[in-house]
């Protein structure tokens, strides 16, 4: 059974089919590269994936467990969603940190809410003592610091911990972004376009850190106009065209001996060397 | 020198009606405020036309008559309570004409935030409510300071308007020196009251753009 296992997904904006029954598996620890020219629905497949977007149809299966039936979605509760979509991170072309909190706060925020709405949670349930309440509660910032500065260290940005965004270059913020995400832990990262902002000379850093995070246990998806990346690094890669994939494969596949007429057409004009 | 003396005390009599009538309008109008800007803001469009109505009826009538009619109408249709508490009629008028005002640089200023930021939040798991207190309405807040800070001294001197139903003011009670002893000159006298409040709002509003300064958006 496949880790990730997407099923028919749909999604109209008002008269426009974005996606067209996007269907493809992807196993844990692989990196999926999607790749397609603009206006394809790869921005739309990733926030489907994040819950940004409601898909009209299909399914999202991870690890045995369905987080979205369109069936069944339109009754879920705004704090069950949040519970589902963190199973997904998500990183964002423009990086979208938090402008008034410190880098190392950016990567913090998030889980600090939640581990005290959980704290408070059981203490109401009365699962544990005031005091116990009291002592894991203040306990929390340490330990989540202590993720953070292990996350900062993996994107080499231990030293900007206490900068704020606005002080750092794109590439730092990019990476700083990506500490954000995995600091939640979810099963599946995806990235938009993550260099896609950045200067040319910013991207490699990002790029290497991506590759960096390549692991038996993480399993990513980007969408990328890094050609040579997704060849180097993605174990499977997608091409997307007007909302269906249009061929799915693996690297060697997709680029040395490309079938769909559409994507022979992207790759020439992507003037990809190999 | 005892004139002076006798002048200022006055003065400063009506100047704290003046001040109370600045603090009550910002303390109940700022979170009206942001209430009537959820509203011009909502999904739901019919609240969101009757909001916008709202302001636009606010916005669109004198304040000087708008303190008539919080005084006035209610008494036609039975509720003489307005027409027995002048401040309390002047203040209401206040209230509800700035919160108008101020909803709309709520809104220009919610608007601005980029809806990136929520959905950064959102896919960290933060709730709507958490996402906007803890993420947007801080940058909101940065974004206001300089608009807030015109309306807020242009509140300072609308206070005279209140006068219109006989609020004893800073001015009426320069005006009553001059009807019962001919001195005139106790009114311009009330322009450095003005000046010397309008003076530290001004550097309030400095201090606190400068406290927001450590980050750019
Ligand atoms: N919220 C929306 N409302 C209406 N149309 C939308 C919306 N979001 C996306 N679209 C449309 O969906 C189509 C696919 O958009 P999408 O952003 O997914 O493409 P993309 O493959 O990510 O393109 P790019 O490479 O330029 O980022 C586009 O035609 C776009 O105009
Ligand atoms: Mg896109």
């Amino acid at each position: 059974m496949a880790f990730l296992k997407v099923s028919n997904i749909t999604k109209s904006f008002g008269a426009t089919e974005v996606l067209k029954g996007i269907d493809f598996t992807l196993e844990k620890g692989e990196v999926l590269a999607i790749i397609g020219s603009s206006g394809s629905g790869k921005t739309t497949l990733l926030r489907c994936l994040n819950y940004l977007e409601t898909p009209d149809t299909g399914s999202i299966t991870v690890d045995g467990n369905t987080y979205f039936d369109a069936e069944e979605n339109k009754t879920l509760s705004e704090s069950e969603i949040r519970k589902r979509r963190l199973h997904f991170g998500l990183v964002f072309q423009s990086f979208n940190l938090f402008p008034q909190y410190t880098v190392l706060q950016n990567l913090t925020l998030a889980a600090k809410l939640l581990r005290q709405d959980e704290l408070k949670k059981q203490y109401k349930s009365k699962a544990i003592s005031k005091e116990e309440y009291k002592a894991k509660k203040s306990a929390i910032p340490n330990e989540l610091n202590g993720i953070a500065y292990a996350l900062l260290e993996k994107v080499g940005l231990t030293e900007k911990a206490d900068f704020y965004p606005c002080q750092l270059s794109g590439g730092q913020q990019q990476r700083a972004a990506i500490a954000r995400a995995l600091a939640l832990t979810p099963d599946i990262l995806c990235f938009d376009e993550p260099t896609s902002a950045l200067d040319p000379e910013l991207t490699g850093e990002v790029l290497n850190v991506i590759r960096g995070l390549k692991s038996s246990d993480s399993t990513m998806i980007v969408v990328t106009h890094e050609m040579e990346f997704a060849a180097n690094v993605a174990d499977k890669i997608i091409f997307m065209a007007n909302g269906v994939i249009e061929e799915f494969g693996t690297p060697d596949e997709v680029f040395d001996s490309p079938k769909s007429p559409l994507l022979q057409s992207f790759l020439g004009k992507n003037s990809f060397a190999g | 020198m005892e004139l002076f003396l006798e002048v200022t005390l006055k003065l400063l009599q009506g100047f704290g009606t003046t001040c109370a009538l600045f603090i009550l309008t910002l303390i109940f109008a700022l979170p009206l405020g942001l209430l009537i800007s959820f509203g011009t803001m909502s999904k739901f469009k019919p609240l969101r036309t009757v909001m916008k109505v709202i302001v636009w009826i606010v916005r669109g009538i004198p304040l000087m008559l708008q303190v008539f009619i919080v005084y006035y109408v209610p008494g036609f249709i039975g509720i003489t309570v307005l027409i027995k508490h002048r401040f309390l009629s002047a203040t209401i008028a206040f209230v509800l004409n700035y919160a108008c005002y101020f909803s709309e640089i709520f809104r220009a200023g919610i608007e601005a935030v980029p809806r990136g930021q929520t959905e950064a939040g959102l896919v960290l798991g933060m709730t709507k409510g958490q996402i906007f207190t803890r993420v947007t309405l801080q940058q909101v807040f940065k974004r206001i300071i300089p608009p807030m800070g015109n309306e807020i001294i242009t509140l300072v001197k609308d206070t005279a308007l209140a006068r219109v139903i006989s609020v004893m003011d800073i001015i009426m009670e320069a005006e009553r020196f001059a009807a019962s002893s001919g001195i005139i000159w106790p009114l311009f006298y009330t322009a450095v009251f003005y000046l010397i409040f309008v003076g530290a709002l001004t550097l309030l509003f400095g201090y606190l753009e400068k406290k927001q300064s450590y980050y750019k958006i």
